[in-house]
């Protein structure tokens, strides 16, 4: 698993890469209540601001980690919010990209790194 | 997530067992205090409506009001910052009420009690240093004297009433807006949550151990500002700061239940607060927006600023509080909207992230209250 300094994940799965976000951001963020995902197929760039999540307390949103186009969005957090607290580095994933060069992963965080980070 | 500067917050006296509780400190009005514990909004917000929640809101201001002659002149003499009827107001009784200014705006929203011989006023906390001063410089003939070592503690809930009538006895017997001092500790039946509840004022030396016997209780959790947040909007209760401040007049903030029939036109004491001529004529003519409830049709809340659209692209208004309602189990907003687009089952849209998505306007009172009249 890699991570992003915006408490994001990425999991390699086949030539696919699976996005979500971190448990300590779900805690921070607390109990989450709506979920907006980006139409599948769509082509993104490294900062775009594709997904927006709200919880009780406020509303955020999800960053394209890398460049490379979503496939496929989870329909069951807009059906199931509360998943991204429940599950938020399984059942709760978010989008899956198609990139490049999965290369790029390189220059992301891993654990040790990401736990550097938030501790 | 916001850092925390604790040397620029003040401590609340209960900041010890916040931390010890698990509570997230944010800070709120000046003071470090706790958004959530553990459970979090949620959970915190659903058992407040089934058991009983214990808040700690310390930081508002308490405020003794002492006449130097009669106990009316006292009432008149408040009367005169205030559009509310405090001559009426039985003694162990408490009454909701707003300091206005001379443009009918609203200074600050507060409650007062009648205690035989005095009047005990809670104002909010971003207010209570203007407010002091406010009254003292309107109130001449009275001495005003704001409370600095006491802890105010608020039981809300269904549970409530079991759980402090435990620890004092007789407090089951009190109805809505009563108030009664058992010793040292006063007791209002009132609260901020649209539940039946108390609000507890125990000086800061008892004030941890009351509320660990409190928390002792069947079925008592702690709750943080962010369930007390979201059960007052469910309520339909204003928040100072965002649905009323100096330019909204409690007629536009929909507040006229307060303005009692003597301070009305043809009342026995008609005007005579800051304000009059535009609030009396509001109430007159019906005034040029209102604040009402709005419930979105689909799930995305509409938060604090969202602008709001008639069908036909209009902008008629704004919202002033919105998010999730835990109870009701779907995004909820309050705001204010032109008075021709105000009538209940009016549709608008509120736009959301550039997204002009449908709300419909609807009472205030997303959640039925469960006061003990």
């Amino acid at each position: 698993m890699k991570y992003t300094k915006d408490h994001e994940w990425l999991r390699v799965e086949g030539d696919l890469v699976v996005v979500g976000i971190t448990e300590h951001a779900a805690t921070q963020l607390g109990d989450v209540v709506f979920v907006e995902l980006p139409e599948p197929d769509t082509m993104v760039a490294e900062g775009d601001e594709v997904c927006v999540i709200e919880s009780v307390k406020a509303a955020s949103d999800i960053l394209a980690p890398v460049d490379g186009e979503i496939v496929a969005v989870n329909q069951k957090l807009v059906d199931n919010p509360g998943l991204v607290n429940e599950d938020p580095t399984g059942a709760a994933w978010f989008f899956k990209m198609k990139l490049d060069d999965l290369s790029v992963l390189d220059q992301l965080m891993d654990e040790d790194e990401y736990q550097e980070l938030i501790g | 997530m916001a850092d925390l500067e604790d040397g620029d917050l003040l401590l609340l006296g209960l900041d010890a067992l916040h931390e010890e509780l698990g509570g997230k400190m944010v800070p709120f009005a000046g003071y470090r205090m706790p958004v959530q514990y553990p459970d979090g909004v949620m959970k915190e917000h659903l058992h407040t409506r089934t058991a009983a929640g214990l808040f700690d809101v310390s930081h508002m201001g308490q405020v003794i009001l002492r006449p130097k002659g009669s106990m009316d002149d006292l009432k008149l003499a408040f009367e005169t910052l205030m559009p509310v009827d405090v001559l009426g107001l039985g003694e162990g009784r408490q009454r909701y009420g707003m300091f206005t200014n001379d443009q009918g705006g609203i200074l600050d929203d507060l409650m007062f009690t009648n205690r035989g011989d005095h009047l005990y006023v809670v104002v909010n906390a971003s207010c209570k240093a203007a407010d002091v001063a406010h009254m003292t410089a309107g109130m001449p003939g009275v001495s005003v004297e704001h409370i600095t070592d006491r802890a105010l503690l608020a039981l809300q809930g269904p549970g409530a009433e079991a759980a402090l009538d435990a620890l004092l006895p007789g407090v089951a017997a009190m109805r809505f807006m009563d108030h009664r001092v058992f010793g040292d500790i006063w007791v209002s039946r009132s609260g901020y949550t649209g539940e039946d509840g108390f609000e507890i004022s125990v000086s800061d030396a008892q004030a941890e151990g009351f509320a660990r016997k409190l928390l002792a209780q069947p079925g008592v959790m702690p709750i943080g500002l962010g369930a007390r947040d979201s059960l007052r909007l469910e309520a339909g209760l204003c928040l100072y700061g965002h649905d009323i401040d100096t330019t909204t007049s409690p007629v536009e903030a929909n507040l006229v239940w307060a303005i009692q029939k003597a301070r009305k036109a043809g009342g026995a004491r008609e005007g005579g607060f800051p304000g009059a001529a535009r609030i009396l004529k509001e109430l007159a003519e019906g005034p040029a927006r209102l604040r009402v409830g709005l419930q979105p049709e689909g799930r995305a809340p509409m938060r604090e600023g969202v602008e709001l659209f008639a069908e036909d692209g209009t902008p008629v208004g704004r919202v002033t509080s919105g998010g999730f309602g835990p109870s009701v189990n779907g995004p909820i907003a309050m705001g204010y909207v032109a008075r021709a687009h105000a009538a209940t089952g009016t549709k608008l849209l509120g736009e959301v992230r550039g997204k002009r998505l449908p709300v419909t306007v609807c009472d205030l009172t997303f959640q039925p209250t469960t006061y003990k009249r």
